[in-house]
């Protein structure tokens, strides 16, 4: 069977570079095709009729055609825009980190509904939650489950003992928690307190409604930053460049987190 | 493109190599190119060379505005006759062009090189954001007229430029964002069209 000269899609538009004059290179992530690169021609000119369909974290629905290198975007149509969250600068930055992240733990053509269900109901929850990095840590934690880093927190991840209910120990290379004994023989695994595994194994298996219930002062919102910030970084083996701006924005904004 | 094993001279593979960096040229055109300068009069490619040289060397930016510019404080900054009362903010330097097409503006400019990008670790210390923050302590100037592109990240980098020039209670605007000149409300998305329906005008 041959594929279809012509598809139709939803997609979410995590990405765009510039192309030549007025086109652009727009990543999308889809529900059935995972992530797709797509050709949006003349949407840097005015008058083009994708224009605001095809902007950044919208959810369009997409028409395309095949071609030979890149599919093309003959139509768009906007689903959701997510306009409450284009309106405020810490939204939108928390909105483009959770796009990198999916962007960088994917590669092209495999499908993967829960992610990009995750990803869309994130930027619905992005445009209306209170608690912004409580999001972004649910989300975090959510898409390493489904990309197969689900970090183990229920067992010591090295000898599968069960976890006193005290500080343990957060390994990114062991994926999960360790036991007091194996932490010995693994010196770079960070302490993690009870509360912190109390929220992470929580939160691993709810839904955002009961996440978002989860009361957390400055300290724990913070101690939950890092030990994923640390797990992310060392499975890509690097830093994601947008953590250093979301940083710089906390620190010179004087909201609490 | 990779000219290691083409059993060309090693200057034309270089040419070709050159070429190909350049927005818009694939390896044919590169090529072709290549070939149509081996066959021209030494002068027409030098020319050429020169033209590419004198640019690099004779241009550089404007240590006021950061527009590009042959002599520094450019034109406009020099410009006794323009209001220096204004100041209007865009992202690269072609897009003062459209905005001196219009004819109706008549203050300064200020190019800040890009816009922020987290994802590509582009914050402000990458442009000209400091710089723009220290015209503005002298107190000459009353308005700053932002005019990053009506897009996400034009979008962002303004609402964060108005934040840090906020305090100094310095007038600060926006493009109105609306409906581009001939084209159809049936196309327009929503974004466009709420700021469209905000930024409406008694006729
Ligand atoms: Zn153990
Ligand atoms: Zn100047």
């Amino acid at each position: 069977m041959t594929a279809p000269r012509v598809y139709q899609t939803e997609a979410i538009i995590i990405k765009r570079i510039k192309l030549g004059e007025a086109d652009r290179i727009l990543t999308l992530y889809t529900p059935e095709l995972g992530k797709i690169k797509a050709v949006a021609k003349g949407t840097r000119r005015p008058k083009s009729k994708l224009g605001g369909h095809v902007e950044l974290l919208t959810h369009s629905l997409l028409m395309l055609a095949r071609g030979r290198n890149l599919d093309i975007i003959t139509q768009a149509q906007t689903i959701d825009n997510f306009l409450p969250l284009k309106d405020d600068l810490e939204r939108i930055y928390r909105g483009l980190y959770i796009s990198e992240l999916v962007d960088s733990f994917t590669a092209e053509h495999i499908e993967n509904r829960r992610l990009f269900d995750l990803l869309l109901n994130s930027l619905h929850q992005l445009s209306q939650a209170q608690n912004g990095e409580l999001v972004l840590r649910y989300f975090e934690l959510r898409l390493l489950d489904y990309i197969g880093y689900r970090p183990q927190l229920q067992r010591c991840a090295n000898c599968s003992s069960p976890l006193q209910p005290a500080t343990n120990f957060f390994s990114s290379s062991q994926g999960g928690i360790l036991c007091h004994e194996c932490a010995y023989q693994e010196p770079i695994a960070r302490p993690l307190s009870l509360n912190a595994l109390k929220v992470l194994r929580l939160w691993q298996d709810c839904d955002y409604a009961t996440a978002s219930r989860v009361k957390t002062n400055r300290e724990l919102s913070s101690e939950l930053e890092q030990v994923m910030r640390e797990y992310i970084k060392y499975l890509l083996e690097r830093q994601l460049k947008s953590t250093a701006w979301l940083d710089k924005l906390k620190q010179e904004s004087h909201q609490p987190m | 493109m990779n000219t290691n094993f083409m059993p060309v001279a090693e200057p034309i593979a270089k040419l070709i190599e050159e070429f190909n960096k350049l927005p818009g040229i694939g390896p044919k055109s590169a090529q072709r190119l290549t070939y149509y300068l081996l066959q021209v009069p030494a002068e027409k490619a030098e020319a050429l060379a020169e033209a590419i040289t004198a640019v690099k060397e004779k241009l550089s930016l404007c240590s006021i505005c950061f527009n590009i510019t042959d002599s520094d404080p450019c034109v406009i900054c020099r410009d006794e006759e323009r209001d220096h009362t204004k100041i209007c903010v865009v992202e690269e330097p072609i897009d003062i062009l459209p905005l001196e097409r219009t004819k109706k503006y008549k203050g300064l400019y200020h190019v800040l090189h890009g816009v922020i990008a987290p994802s590509d670790g582009i914050g402000p210390e990458e442009l000209k954001f400091k710089e723009l923050l220290s015209r503005l302590n002298d107190g000459l100037v009353t308005e700053v007229i932002l005019a990053t592109n009506p897009n996400l990240e034009g979008e962002a980098t303004a609402m964060y430029l108005q934040r840090l020039i906020a305090p100094l209670g310095i007038r600060i605007t926006r493009l109105a964002r609306g409906l581009p000149y001939g084209g159809d409300l049936e196309y327009a998305d929503d974004v466009t069209l709420s700021r469209a329906l905000e930024g409406r005008q008694e006729m």
